[in-house]
């Protein structure tokens, strides 16, 4: 028993890093999006239009970074859009981004269509359980590059976000438009690129899933993670640091479901694989409630006024 | 940026405006106004609410463009297309509201504010030019502090300090001592008194508080209804002139006529009452008070102080955490029955937010308290609209609002006509409790005495009167108690006789 509880548990450690990486992505764009005061809930959108995208681009030229890069360019398009119907008066963000919700994910649809068959070439893992003769160590820590770049830019973006003239444009922005149009600052402007780099996160996130992990494209790729991601930035209080952490957790808990089959635990399959889901709505009732998070909301945020 | 510490020359400037006239639409909203401030003065600009003041410096920072004349500042005329361009000169602005952002600390603030803000930030080199700055100022606000944790004066100072930091020479200060103790107000007054002095700065307050004005400033100018009606040396000018000027020829008000009290136990009974702000902290802790009938008890404060939440709690708008209350002696919570058993009312600041529905007609909000009782619901509850509408009619006429119509939104009103709305609503029947916060915020001088005459005629009737209020002359006018609120705390009740104004304004410091 206690070998199986192992096997779990090394599963969940390799799906924790797996699983979090499109979290993570789009949990830092959201959060820069939301730091400026503006909510796009059609990153879920940007997701799947981003594996889509990656996925063709992988395919018809042979190199998946490229196809990263392309992915992330689908999500400017989108969150730029986002962020330019938005500056248009009396438009709700929350309602624009249930619509790129659905057009990102009907796009994708449309022209993903030929890419469902065919295998595109995948973005390679770094082993990182070399030091270990345990296969099952070895497994979990196939590590894609992504899930490091995605630490890298959760640190500076935290950075980013309080030692440069950029960051606390975007923190003024969010938290008190008034004041910032006051400084001359073009709120509309900043919001439009703080929507759109948080765009370009969310593709990037898209390619991951589908030149990584699970791997391939087809329409049931993402399942609700981009919108999970965000309830996962207000876990994260706006903090791209804790937004990592919100992320694992996010990630362990998707595994859980595949690693228990592994052990052969057949009851509940279902009930563990929406294990995710379970804590998004768990999570959405602690901090509606939490004080704190509360307080460090961007006051700008539509649904803090 | 900051000059470096080089001893400030003369630096103040002077600023006049020639024949500024402004219109929005068909209504003139500034008419040919001139006025001159000399460099190093500390010049007090009065006048009622709506007499222009607002405009007129906003025509001087570039919010607006006038329609006709010129700024000259230190004689030379100036393009002021902008508020950045009028920042470039050096002419800088305190807002009534903050400008400040409250997530950031007093030191981001301050940095951020510069123009020349640099893309990656050397915290450790910006904070010691900013300890520095600091050293040279005559007050200190905690740099590392995020401004959502000042208090309202602290907020104050670091509006004044960010102007002086971005070498502002020239501070328009539009009524900055509201938010303030008088304690802090004249600390800040007075310390900015001195600046001007040492011609460091010139300093336009906007005001119309008039000891603030004896006090202060060197010189003034009156607006009223867009025109300027006099001006001159606020030290030899008197209290009774300024008035004059500021609101024509009409006589100032009387301290309004009360009848003796009787003696009773209280109506209107608090015991310990608490209540919570959305974040958890306690805004108002354990108050405990006590209203006879035909008894105003005036609850003076520096706003933000946990007056609108007591507010709140007696109209059912805050739950209630800790203690109770009553009404000749019966359990009473802020419910519809109860408001309707034990006759309580209310006058709640900002009527448009609290008292009224904006798109509702004014005949419907008349409405509000009786419309599903008879008369104007038949037997089956439903309302009769020919009925509302009369009743309505009656009103208006009894209450004199001007309104277009008794279907009018009630949005589309004047703000004096909407607390009439209000007014009427409220006091047209039998009160035995009446609760009244700010009733005459923002209102004109003829609506402010009316409304308050309407609040004495209740309290001469036998109603408990609970008056909160920031205006502390308001309730010098009208208490016949005063009690002081400080952190959420509600110290004694002493009888309007036995107390003055520099005893009230230490307790309002909480001391």
């Amino acid at each position: 028993m206690s070998a199986d509880l192992l096997i779990v548990f090394y599963a969940m450690i390799g799906g924790a890093i797996r699983v979090s990486t499109p979290f993570l992505f789009v949990a830092l764009g959201e959060c820069l999006t939301e730091k400026s005061g503006r909510i796009n809930l059609g990153l879920e959108g940007n997701l799947i239009l981003g594996a889509m995208v990656a996925y063709a681009v992988s395919y018809n030229n042979g190199s998946p970074w490229l196809g990263v890069l392309a992915a992330g360019g689908a999500g400017v398009v989108l969150g730029a859009a986002h962020g330019w119907i938005c500056k248009l008066p009396k438009v709700n963000d929350i309602a624009v981004g249930l619509a790129f919700m659905s057009l990102g994910t009907g796009l994708a649809f449309f022209f993903g269509k030929p890419y469902i068959q065919p295998s595109a070439p995948r973005l390679a893992s770094l082993p990182m359980g070399g030091w270990s003769q345990n296969p099952q160590v070895q497994q979990a820590l196939q590590v894609n590059p992504l899930f490091f770049v995605g630490i890298v830019l959760a640190v500076v973006l935290w950075w980013a976000l309080r030692n440069t003239r950029a960051g606390l444009t975007v923190r003024m922005v969010g938290d008190s438009a008034a004041s910032a149009r006051a400084m001359g600052i073009n709120i509309n402007t900043v919001r439009l690129l703080a929507t759109a780099a948080g765009g370009f996160l969310a593709g990037v996130g898209g390619a991951f899933l589908s030149l990584s992990y699970p791997g391939s494209w087809n329409e049931g790729l993402s399942s609700g993670q981009g919108l999970m991601a965000v309830a996962l930035v207000i876990f994260a209080r706006w903090n791209p640091l804790r937004c990592v952490l919100a992320a694992l957790l996010f990630g362990a808990a998707g595994a859980l479901g595949p690693s228990l089959q592994a052990i052969g635990v057949t009851y509940g399959y279902h009930f563990f694989n929406a294990a995710p889901y379970i804590l998004t709505l768990g999570i959405m009732v602690a901090s509606a409630r939490s004080k704190s998070a509360a307080q460090e909301a961007p006051r700008e945020l539509s649904i803090v006024k | 940026m900051m000059t470096e510490a080089a001893p400030l020359r003369t630096r103040a400037l002077s600023l006049t405006t020639e024949g500024i006239t402004k219109s929005f639409g068909p209504m003139r909203a500034l008419d040919d106004v001139s006025v001159q401030v000399g460099a190093g003065s500390f010049h007090a600009l009065l006048g009622e609410n709506g007499a222009g003041k607002s405009t007129l410096v906003k025509c001087v920072m570039g919010f607006y463009q006038a329609d006709a004349g010129a700024v000259l500042l230190d004689g030379t005329r100036m393009a002021l297309p902008s508020p950045r361009a009028a920042q470039a000169q050096g002419i800088g602005m305190v807002y009534q509201h903050f400008t400040l952002v409250p997530c950031l600390t007093a030191a981001e603030n301050l940095v951020m504010a510069r123009a020349d803000a640099p893309a990656v930030l050397n915290w450790r080199a910006e904070t010691r030019a900013l300890e520095a700055f600091m050293d040279r100022m005559p007050f200190r606000v905690r740099l590392g502090a995020q401004v959502a944790d000042l208090s309202a004066g602290e907020k104050q100072k670091l509006e004044i300090l960010k102007l002086l930091y971005l070498d502002q020479r020239f501070l328009i200060l539009d009524e900055p001592t509201s938010v303030m103790t008088p304690g802090e107000a004249d600390e800040v007054l007075t310390l900015l008194r001195g600046m001007a002095e040492r011609r460091e700065i010139t300093v336009l307050m906007i005001s119309h508080k008039f000891r603030e004005v004896k006090a202060f400033c060197d010189s003034f100018t009156v607006l009223r209804r867009g025109q300027v009606t006099g001006g001159g040396d606020a030290q030899t000018a008197s209290v009774a002139e300024m008035s004059r000027m500021m609101i024509g020829e009409t006589t100032l008000r009387e301290r309004a006529a009360r009848q003796d009290r009787v003696a009773a136990q209280p109506r209107l009974s608090l015991q310990d009452v608490s209540a919570v702000d959305e974040t958890g902290r306690h805004v108002v802790e354990r108050v405990s008070l006590g209203i006879g009938a035909g008894e105003i008890v005036g609850i003076a404060g520096v706003s933000g102080n946990g007056q609108s939440a007591l507010v709140e709690v007696l109209s059912g708008q805050r739950p209630m955490t800790g203690g109770h209350m009553t009404v000749d002696g019966a359990p009473f919570s802020p419910r519809r029955a109860d408001f309707d058993r034990f006759k309580v009312f209310g006058l709640p600041e900002e009527p448009l937010r609290n008292a009224v529905v904006p798109r509702m007609s004014v005949a419907e909000n008349l409405a509000f308290r009786r419309f599903d009782k008879p008369p104007l619901a038949g037997r089956l509850g439903l309302i009769s609209p020919a009925r509302l509408r009369a009743e309505g009619d009656a009103l208006i006429r009894r209450y004199n609002v001007k309104t277009r119509s008794a279907d009018a939104p009630v949005e589309t009103l004047s703000g004096g006509n909407v607390q009439r709305t209000v007014l009427a609503r409220e006091l047209s029947g039998d009160v035995d409790v009446l609760i009244v916060a700010n009733p005459c915020f923002g209102l004109d001088f003829a609506s402010v005495a009316e409304i308050r005459a309407q609040i004495m005629d209740q309290r001469n009737r036998g109603a408990a009167v609970l008056l909160i209020s920031e205006d502390l002359d308001e309730i010098l006018e009208l208490a016949d108690r005063i009690a002081v609120m400080s952190e959420g705390r509600l110290g004694p009740a002493t009888a309007v006789e036995d107390t003055d104004r520099a005893e009230i304004g230490r307790r309002m410091g909480g001391h």
